[in-house]
C-alpha cells in the first residue's frame, strides 16, 4: 500500500518535484527534436536524387526538390516541423509519398508486439529465476543462475538469434530463418515469426533482470520485517510472494524501466537480422534512403518513449518510496 | 561460512574473469608478430573449407583462415574499447568532477544533459554519426566514446558527491584549499575504485557495440576483419558452413563475459564495502 | 445412394482439374521495393518489373532476345531516313477506370514526358522526339529531330507508357493503366498486390487471377521465404551461393539467365593517375575476372572485355584484351612514373557484388602496388557525390540499362569522365545507321574502341539468379532490360 507522502516530507514539496521533472521531461524533447534536425541538416546526400536515379537531369532534380520543399531555408523547416508535431501532422515521407503517421503506424504493429513478448518473455523468466536463486541462495542452484546471468549479457544478442536460427530454422526446420507475414494472414503465422526475434532480445533483459531480482530479493529477505512474518509463523512461499516480492519490485522496475532504452537499441539489430518490417529497420532504411522526415520523426518518438518511460517510473517510484523523492538519481 | 564462500566466489569472479581477459589480450598482442596465416590474403580457390591443419578453423567465403581473422579481430576490438572508453572516460569524469565541485547551476546542467543524452539509444547515435562521417573503426570510435561521456559524468558525480560530504574534506574546504586541488587530491584517489571497475564494464559493454556496429555494416571495413562483421558475412553462408557463425559470436562472447567478471571481481578486491548480499 | 456414388466420383475425377484451374495466385519475390510507383518520375528498376505491361502498357514490348514487337501498336512504319514513325494502335485498349484509350493519351503522355518541368528520368533521349501527330484515334505518328535505330526499344520502356490525364493524382500510390492487371494495395516495408481486370480485351491469356510481390531484400530471409513455402519464385537471388540448396532440392528449379547488368571498375578519367592510359591498361592487367566471379558471385556470371553484353548478336569477345599479367602490369605502372604503386579510393555502393567484388579487386591491385583504399558507401553517397558530382578514384557499379554504351558518348560531364570525339562521331553513325551489316561494324568498333582506350575495368555481366517452384511456367530466364510480362505466368502441375 503506498504511503502517502505529504505527512513526512523531508525536502521540496512533492508539486515542485513533478513540475521540475515534467519540464525536464519538455526540454528534453525540444532538446533531441533540436539535436536530430541538426545532425540531418549536415548528413550528405540528396533524396532527389536518390529517387531519380543515374539519368536525372538537372532542372529535373531542381523540380523535384522544390516540390519536397527542400529549397527552403533551415529555421523555417524546423519550425514547421515542431509546429506539426504537436498538432500531431508527422508530414509526408519523401520516398513512399504516404503520411508519415501511416508508415509508423504500419511498423509498430511489429515493433510493438515483439516488444511486448520480448519483455513478458524476459520478465517472466526473470523473475522466476532470481526468486528461485535467492531462495537457494548459494547453492548449486543459485550458482546456475548466476552463470546464465553472466552468459546473458556477455552473449551478443544479434549472435544469440543466429544460433537460434540455426538450431529452429536451418537444422530442425520448426521455423523460418525471417521474414514476416503479416497480421492479415491469421494470428498464429505472426506470431510464430516472431517468436525466436523475442526470445533473442529476451536473452539479455532476462539475465540483467534475473541478477537484479536476486540481489533484491536477497536483500529484503534479510530485512526486519521478513523474519517478523517468518516468526508469525508464514510459510516461506507465504512470505515470498506476499511480502518479500512487493517489496524486491522496487529496482526491478526501476530498470525495466531503464532498460527500455536498450530494447529499443536491441530491435533495431534484431529486426534486421530477422529481416523484420518494424520500426528499427525504418530507422536504419530512412537513413540511408535519406528519407529524413522519417528519420526526424521516428528519431524524436525513440526519444520520446524513453523519456515517457524514465518519468512514469519516477512516478512510480516516487508513489512508492517517498524517502526517495527529494534526492535525484 | 557466508564469508568464506563469498571470497571464494569473488575472487573466483576476478580469476576467471582476469584469465579470460588476459587470453584475449595476449591473442591480441601475439597477432601483431604472428598469425599461423595471413588474415587478409584472398584465394578464391580454396574458399569455405572445413578446420584442417593449415586452417584451424577452416576458411571463410573468400578463402581467408578464420583462426588468423579472429585473432586479428582481438586487436580490433580492444582498440576500439580502450580508445572509446579513453575517450568517453576522460571527457565523463572531468565533467562530472566539476559538477561534482561546484554544485548549483553546474551540476544542474551537467545532469540535464546527462538525462538528455540517455534518451537517445546508443546504436541510434551510432547509426546517425556514422551516417554522417561515413562507416569505419575510426567514426565508431566516436559515436562509442560519445555516448561513454554520461555514463562517466553520472558516476564521478554521484561517488564525488559522497567524498566531499566526508569530514576531511570538509575540513579541507575550511583550511582555504581550492576545489580543484581537492578534486585531485582527495576526490579522484577515493573514487578511482568505483571508476576503474566501470571502466571495465564499459570497455565490455564497448566491445559489444563495436560488434553491433560491424555487424550492421558500420564499424571497420574491409579487410581488417572485425568479429562482428564476420558474424554478418557468415549469415548467407549459414546452410553450408555453421561453424562461420560460430567461432566470431564465441570470440565476442568470450572477450565480454571475460572483462564483466574482471569488473565484478574487481569491485570485491577493490572496495569490499560496496559488496552487497551475493 | 446411387447418385451420391455418382457425385462422389465425378467429384473425385473432377479434383485434380479443380486444382488446377483453382491456382490462380502467385507470389514473387523482389529484392528492392520501390519507394513509389510513377515510373515517369522514379527511376527504381523495380517498378518496371511490376508496373511496365502489367498496369501500365507501351506502345512497343520486348520479347525475350530483346526484340521490338507490338504492346499497344499492333504495328508500325518507318519512314526511310528513319525520322517518322507511324503507329497503329489496338481498337479496344481501355484503362481500367472504364474510358477507352486513344491516340491523344499517346500524344498526351509522351508531351508530358518531355515537358520543360517534366521529371522523367528519360527525358534526355526522349526529347529526340519533335512531334506527336494524331489523324485518328488509332493512328499515331511521331517524328523524331534525328534518326535513332533504338526507338522503338526506348518506346517499350514504361518511362513512355500510356496514361491517362485523369489518373495523373494517382501515378505514384496507385497507377491507372490500360493493362491487364490493375493495382490493389501495398503494405509498405512488406508487400504489394495486383489482381485480374477480368474486362480486359486479353484477360482470358492471363491466368494469374492475382500476384503478390514481397519485398526481401535480405538474402536469407529470401532463402528461407522460399524454402518455407511463403514464396513461389524469387527472379533474382542477391545471393547465388545460396543456389546450390535449391538445385538439390526439386521443388524447386533454378535458372540462370543473363542481364543487361556490365559490372565494371569505374575510373575516373579525369584525375591523376588514372587519366594517363597506361595506368589504366596496368590495372586491366592486374584484374583476374575468374577469381572475382568464383569469390563475389558463387561462380554465377559471364566475363567481359568491354561494355556490352555477351548475350547480344552484336557482341565481341574482347576479354583478351589485357590477359591477366602482373609483371606487364608493374612495368606499365613503372613506366607511367608509379614504380612503387599509388594509393587510391575504391567506393563501393551497397550491393553484394559491388562490395564483394571490390574487397577481391583490392587484394588484386595490391599485388602490382595499387593500395586500394575501400570506402562503402549508402546509395545516396554514390548517387551523389561519385554519380552526379564525379568526386571519386575507383568505383565498382553495374550499368544495368540496355543500350547503354552511349554512357561513352555523353562526354567528360558524365561521370567517367572520359572525352573522346572518336567515340561520339562513330556512336552518332552508330545510331542514325539503318543498314544491318554497317550496325553490326559499327557496335564492332565501338566496343574496340572503349576497351583500348581502358575507359574502366570490365568485370562481368551480371547474372539473372532465378528460384522458382516446380511447376510454375512462363518466367524469363533473362531479363533483356525489361522482365517477362506476369500475364505469361501459369501453374502447370
Amino acid at each position: 500500500m503506498p504511503r502517502r507522502p505529504a505527512a513526512e516530507d523531508p525536502g521540496r514539496p512533492l508539486s515542485v518535484f513533478l513540475l521540475k521533472r515534467f519540464l525536464t521531461f519538455v526540454a528534453t524533447l525540444f532538446g533531441a527534436s533540436l539535436v536530430v534536425f541538426l545532425v540531418l541538416e549536415i548528413l550528405p546526400g540528396d533524396p532527389a536524387q536518390l529517387m531519380l536515379g543515374l539519368d536525372a537531369q538537372p532542372d529535373t532534380l531542381e523540380a523535384l526538390r522544390k516540390k519536397l520543399g527542400l529549397d527552403r531555408p533551415p529555421v523555417e523547416r524546423y519550425l514547421s516541423w515542431i509546429g506539426g508535431l504537436m498538432v500531431g501532422e508527422l508530414g509526408i515521407s519523401y520516398t513512399y509519398s504516404v503520411p508519415v503517421a501511416e508508415l509508423i503506424g504500419e511498423r509498430l504493429q511489429v515493433t510493438v508486439p515483439l516488444a511486448l513478448f520480448a519483455i513478458a518473455i524476459s520478465t517472466t523468466l526473470a523473475l522466476c529465476l532470481g526468486v528461485y536463486a535467492a531462495s537457494r541462495h548459494n547453492t548449486a542452484g543459485d550458482w546456475g543462475v548466476m552463470i546464465f546471468g553472466q552468459l546473458g549479457i556477455a552473449v551478443p544478442s544479434f549472435w544469440f538469434a543466429i544460433l537460434l536460427v540455426l538450431l529452429f530454422a536451418v537444422t530442425l526446420g520448426w521455423f523460418s530463418a525471417g521474414g514476416f507475414p503479416g497480421w492479415a494472414g491469421g494470428s498464429w503465422p505472426a506470431v510464430k515469426a516472431l517468436i525466436l526475434p523475442a526470445l533473442s532480445l529476451a536473452l539479455v533483459q532476462g539475465a540483467i533482470l534475473a541478477r537484479v531480482t536476486r540481489s533484491a530479493v536477497l536483500e529484503v529477505m534479510r530485512e526486519d520485517f521478513v523474519r517478523t512474518a517468518r516468526a508469525k509463523g508464514l510459510s516461506r512461499r507465504q512470505t515470498l510472494w506476499r511480502h518479500v516480492l512487493r517489496n524486491a519490485l522496487i529496482p526491478v522496475v526501476t530498470i525495466l524501466g531503464l532498460q527500455l532504452s536498450a530494447l529499443l537499441t536491441g530491435t533495431i539489430i534484431i529486426e534486421n537480422v530477422f529481416f523484420l518490417p518494424g520500426l528499427g529497420r525504418l530507422v536504419f532504411q530512412s537513413i540511408s534512403q535519406r528519407d529524413l522526415v522519417v528519420v526526424k520523426d521516428v528519431v524524436v518518438l525513440f526519444a520520446a518513449l524513453v523519456v515517457v518511460v524514465n518519468f512514469a517510473v519516477d512516478m512510480i517510484y516516487v508513489a512508492i518510496d517517498p524517502r526517495l523523492k527529494a534526492h535525484d538519481a | 561460512m557466508s564469508a568464506r564462500r563469498f571470497g571464494a566466489l569473488s575472487s573466483g569472479s576476478f580469476a576467471i574473469g582476469g584469465t579470460l581477459a588476459l587470453v584475449v589480450a595476449a591473442t591480441a598482442g601475439l597477432s601483431l608478430f604472428w598469425t599461423p596465416q595471413s588474415a587478409t590474403d584472398i584465394a578464391v580457390a580454396r574458399r569455405l573449407a572445413p578446420p584442417s591443419v593449415e586452417h584451424w578453423f577452416g576458411t571463410d567465403h573468400f578463402g581467408r583462415d578464420v583462426f588468423s581473422m579472429i585473432m586479428v579481430g582481438a586487436q580490433n576490438s580492444i582498440a576500439v574499447g580502450v580508445v572509446a572508453v579513453g575517450i568517453g572516460a576522460t571527457l565523463g569524469i572531468a565533467l562530472g568532477a566539476l559538477a561534482s565541485a561546484r554544485r548549483g547551476w553546474v551540476e544542474e546542467t551537467v545532469m540535464r544533459f546527462t538525462d538528455f543524452s540517455f534518451a537517445f539509444p546508443a546504436i541510434l547515435s551510432a547509426i546517425m554519426i556514422t551516417a554522417i562521417l561515413g562507416p569505419g573503426a575510426v567514426n565508431s570510435i566516436i559515436a562509442i566514446g560519445i555516448y561513454n561521456i554520461p555514463v562517466f559524468a553520472r558516476v564521478t558525480r554521484g561517488s564525488a558527491n559522497a567524498i566531499w560530504a566526508r569530514d576531511f574534506v570538509l575540513a579541507a574546504r575550511a583550511a582555504g584549499k581550492g576545489r580543484l586541488r581537492i578534486t585531485l587530491e582527495h576526490v579522484l584517489p577515493n573514487i578511482a575504485s568505483v571508476l576503474i571497475v566501470q571502466a571495465t564494464i564499459q570497455f565490455a559493454l564497448a566491445i559489444l557495440a563495436e560488434a553491433g556496429l560491424s555487424y550492421l555494416g558500420l564499424g571497420t571495413q574491409p579487410p581488417q576483419p572485425s568479429w562482428g562483421r564476420m558474424l554478418n558475412e557468415a549469415q548467407t553462408f549459414m546452410f553450408m558452413a555453421p561453424r562461420l557463425a560460430i567461432f566470431p559470436g564465441l570470440a565476442i562472447a568470450v572477450a565480454v563475459l571475460g572483462l564483466n567478471l574482471l569488473g565484478d571481481g574487481l569491485r570485491d578486491v577493490l572496495d569490499p564495502k560496496l559488496t552487497r548480499a551475493r | 445412394m446411387n447418385k451420391r456414388i455418382f457425385a462422389a466420383v465425378v467429384g473425385l475425377a473432377l479434383m485434380p482439374a479443380l486444382a488446377l484451374a483453382q491456382r490462380d495466385t502467385v507470389v514473387i519475390g523482389l529484392q528492392q521495393e520501390p519507394t513509389g510507383l510513377d515510373l515517369t518520375s522514379d527511376a527504381t528498376a523495380s517498378i518496371e518489373a511490376i508496373v511496365t505491361g502489367n498496369i501500365v502498357e507501351t506502345l512497343t514490348v520486348l520479347d525475350e532476345k530483346g526484340n521490338a514487337m507490338p504492346g499497344l501498336s499492333t504495328g508500325w512504319t518507318v519512314s526511310p531516313d528513319g525520322r517518322v514513325y507511324t503507329f497503329d494502335l489496338v481498337a479496344n485498349a481501355r484503362f481500367s477506370n472504364g474510358r477507352a484509350l486513344t491516340s491523344e493519351d499517346v500524344k498526351f503522355s509522351l508531351e508530358r514526358a518531355i515537358a520543360p518541368d517534366s521529371t522523367n528520368p528519360n527525358k534526355a533521349t526522349l526529347q529526340n522526339i519533335e512531334k506527336v501527330e494524331t489523324p485518328s484515334p488509332t493512328k499515331v505518328v511521331i517524328s523524331l529531330k534525328k534518326a535513332d535505330n533504338i526507338f522503338l526499344f526506348r518506346l517499350s520502356s514504361g518511362k513512355a507508357g500510356v496514361f491517362a490525364k485523369e489518373t495523373l493524382e494517382t501515378l505514384k500510390t496507385a497507377p491507372i493503366g490500360s493493362g491487364v492487371y490493375k493495382f490493389a494495395s501495398w503494405t509498405k516495408g512488406d508487400r504489394l498486390m495486383l489482381t485480374r481486370d477480368d474486362t480486359h480485351r486479353d484477360a482470358a491469356k492471363a491466368k494469374m487471377r492475382q500476384v503478390t510481390f514481397r519485398f526481401i531484400a535480405d538474402p536469407n530471409a529470401a532463402v528461407a521465404a522460399l524454402l518455407a513455402g511463403d514464396l513461389d519464385a524469387f527472379p533474382t537471388i542477391p545471393a547465388p551461393e545460396t543456389l546450390g540448396q535449391f538445385k538439390a532440392d526439386n521443388r524447386f528449379v533454378v535458372a540462370v539467365g543473363s542481364t543487361e547488368g556490365e559490372v565494371i571498375l569505374a575510373m575516373n578519367n579525369a584525375k591523376a593517375p588514372f587519366n594517363d592510359i597506361r595506368v589504366r591498361r596496368a590495372i586491366s592487367h592486374a584484374i583476374d575476372r575468374k577469381a572475382i566471379i568464383d569469390g563475389a558471385m558463387f561462380g554465377y556470371g559471364t566475363p567481359i572485355g568491354s561494355h556490352f553484353p555477351p548475350h547480344s548478336p552484336y557482341y565481341v569477345d574482347l576479354t583478351g584484351t589485357y590477359p591477366l599479367d602482373l609483371a606487364k602490369a608493374k612495368a606499365l605502372l613503372a613506366e607511367a612514373g608509379h614504380p612503387n604503386g599509388f594509393e587510391a579510393s575504391l567506393k563501393l555502393p551497397p550491393f553484394p557484388y559491388a562490395r564483394r567484388s571490390g574487397e577481391i579487386l583490392a587484394s588484386q591491385l595490391g599485388k602490382i602496388g595499387v593500395r586500394a583504399k575501400i570506402e562503402p558507401v549508402e546509395w545516396a553517397q554514390w548517387i551523389g557525390p561519385v554519380f552526379r558530382e564525379g568526386q571519386y578514384d575507383m568505383t565498382v557499379i553495374a550499368h544495368t540499362s540496355a543500350h547503354d554504351l552511349d554512357n561513352y558518348a555523353k562526354g567528360p560531364s558524365y561521370y567517367y569522365r572520359y572525352d573522346s570525339p572518336k567515340f561520339r562521331e562513330l556512336f552518332d553513325r552508330l545510331t542514325a545507321s539503318v543498314d544491318a551489316a554497317e550496325t553490326r561494324g559499327l557496335y564492332d568498333q565501338a566496343q574496340r574502341l572503349v576497351a583500348e582506350d581502358a575507359v574502366h575495368g570490365f568485370l562481368f555481366q551480371l547474372p539473372q539468379t532465378g528460384v522458382y517452384k516446380t511447376g510454375l511456367s512462363g518466367y524469363w530466364k533473362n531479363s533483356p532490360g525489361a522482365s517477362g510480362p506476369l500475364s505469361a505466368l501459369a501453374w502447370t502441375r
